[in-house]
């Protein structure tokens, strides 16, 4: 166990000390690697913890990001306390779904079809709405400053979704060793059995939506002032919800760094095949690389890289006894 | 003293009436068969005593307590665990993980729930296996863990749903033992069996049933001689052969 801590640590340090040697466009695919693993480990606690599938957890992030740029435009409150309201919002709009999808048995791919639902349904709400920009979407102004959330260059936003990342490891690690974590896994694995072991699954089930919700719409409000632009098709729409889903898929759903290794993997392998096939006139081919990855993941590598990535470091990172 | 009292239990599903005023008592510290021929509504019965379904009539009391249209996970923290006809296990999680989901039953610390699973692991006999994935256990070795999971929850009042079926008789030996160890631990136990050997080696009391209601009722000895009970298995023509 101890060998395997020195060798987190390790990662750590070089994660910290890394910038230093990083252009700003290096930086950049840093910043993402970082945000998609913290959104895939949102989404992980939901499905990949409890089990229950979620096609519409852009959702979230939508909230999230509009909610704290409504309240920073509107009133002028920082993002790093509109995180909070967002969060709220969030969670909520998540107890209400959950509430529809648990309380009346909805499992599998109807509750898919709620989630994608009511990230739709908000997509075109939020499109009719003058307030937040209707179909033109809001431009933030930037405002570089710490109480706006808002930086130039990449490296304040590389140390925040950093921080944010370890976040997420360190709250599902917890969770993972607690009851709350044995409980919601119980329920992915036999709800009925849980029932009868004396696991109330409804609570148990909306408390995994609602922090997975809050979760997420932290990460709303960073991608918010980081590309400065919302618009309700791409907040809400299924090309993120898809997006997200993919790092935690491909790295290993239900594990503590299968999202993480996703991102590791897919973030670069996205930005330089984005780079490339744009360079050669081909936009959006990268696309195609990222479904031929997920099929291949499935069909060969169904619980996630992270298996053989365990089997490459066990033998390294056993102590010796 | 009952612990566990049954009145006039009945469940319709549509037009067809699977239980039909079933009542019974179990005492406590006893161990009560309930035996019917396929389709006579037992498992059922298990499913409204523990709160899966409904009845539309009837009354159940636990320890004195109402517990009809309670949910599930109510009436175990009320002290009575149930195992299932086809096991469920958790399968991706270990034999260990298994048990303390239900070993945090009772809002029990952790560090508490862990020392409660590691004790009923060993004395089911899932030691040896207590890291290991349980959709990597063989059907007998499962039904223990069925067992174990449900006694990690502290039952007063523990439903067994055909626990031996599947079971080589050296295996049905082992289940006759260990239930007849958990009962001496103070754990009442309403047994629904087809396996035979089971039902009369540890039953004190037995109850047959046959399309939702009850046809006899009695120490196991009488009740293999009953007529009604051989004519509900083996009908009516073997009856009339027996003379």
């Amino acid at each position: 166990m101890k060998r395997y801590h020195i060798f987190l640590l390790m990662a750590l340090l070089i994660l910290v000390v890394l910038p230093l040697f990083l252009d700003n466009y290096i930086l950049g695919i840093f910043v993402m690697i970082f945000f998609w693993a913290y959104v895939g480990q949102s989404w992980n606690v939901l499905t990949g913890y409890t089990g229950h599938i979620s096609l519409g957890h852009a959702l979230y992030i939508g909230v999230g990001a509009y909610t704290s740029t409504y309240l920073a435009q509107a009133f002028g409150l920082s993002p790093w306390f509109g995180m909070i309201a967002g969060g709220v919002v969030a969670a909520g709009i998540a107890i209400f779904l959950g509430f529809l999808g648990f309380r009346f048995g909805l499992r599998g791919v109807y509750f898919v079809i709620l989630t994608i639902a009511f990230a739709e349904i908000t997509r075109l709400i939020v499109s009719h709405v003058e307030a937040l920009g209707s179909f033109s979407g809001i431009f933030l102004d930037f405002e570089p400053s710490f109480w706006n959330f808002q930086f130039s260059g990449n490296l304040p936003y590389y140390y925040i979704s950093l921080g944010m990342m370890l976040f997420s490891l360190a709250a599902v690690a917890i969770i993972e060793r607690s009851k709350l974590g044995r409980y919601i896994v119980a329920i992915r694995e036999d709800e009925e059995a849980a029932q009868a072991l004396g696991v109330n699954t409804f609570k148990y089930n909306m408390l995994a939506i609602a922090i997975s919700a809050f979760m997420t719409s932290i990460a709303g409000v960073f991608y918010a002032n980081y590309i400065f632009y919302l618009h309700p098709n791409s907040m809400f729409g299924m090309s993120m919800s898809i997006e997200l889903i993919l790092r935690p898929i491909v790295g290993g759903l239900g594990t503590l760094f299968g999202p993480l290794i996703g991102s590791f993997l897919l973030t670069p392998l996205s930005e330089i095949s984005r780079a490339y096939f744009a360079k050669g006139g081909l936009e959006g081919l990268h696309l195609v690389l990222y479904g031929i990855l997920a099929i291949l993941v499935v069909l060969f590598m169904p619980k996630g890289i992270i298996v053989y990535v365990r089997r490459f470091l066990d033998p390294l990172l056993r102590d010796k006894t | 003293m009952s612990i566990l009292i049954a009145k006039d239990i009945t469940k319709r599903f549509g037009g067809l009436l699977a239980v039909n005023r079933l009542s019974f008592e179990l005492a406590e510290g006893e161990i009560l068969g309930l035996i019917g021929p396929n389709g006579a509504g037992k498992t059922t019965v298990f499913n409204c005593l523990s709160g899966f379904l409904t009845p539309e009539e009837g009354s159940m009391r636990l320890g004195g307590n109402a517990i009809k249209g309670l949910q599930p996970y109510q009436i175990c923290q009320m002290g009575m665990a149930r195992t299932f006809q086809i096991v469920k296990p958790f399968p991706t999680i270990s034999v260990f993980d298994n048990v303390m989901v239900g070993a945090l039953a009772h809002g029990t610390s952790l560090q508490a729930a862990k020392a409660v699973s590691l004790d009923i692991i060993e004395s089911v006999g899932l030691w040896k296996m207590r890291d290991q994935e349980a959709q990597g256990l063989p059907l007998p070795l499962r039904k223990r863990l069925e067992m174990a999971r449900a006694l990690a929850t502290r039952p007063n009042v523990l439903l067994l749903d055909e626990v031996m079926a599947g079971l080589n008789p050296t295996e049905v030996d082992e289940m006759i033992d260990l239930i007849k160890q958990v009962n001496q631990d103070g754990v009442s136990v309403l047994l629904i069996e087809h396996v035979m050997r089971g039902v009369m080696a540890l039953s004190q009391r037995v109850i047959v049933i046959n399309y939702g209601e009850r046809i006899a009722e009695g120490v196991p000895d009488e009740i293999v001689k009953n007529p009604l009970v051989i004519e509900a298995y083996l009908g009516k023509e073997f009856l009339r052969a027996q003379g």
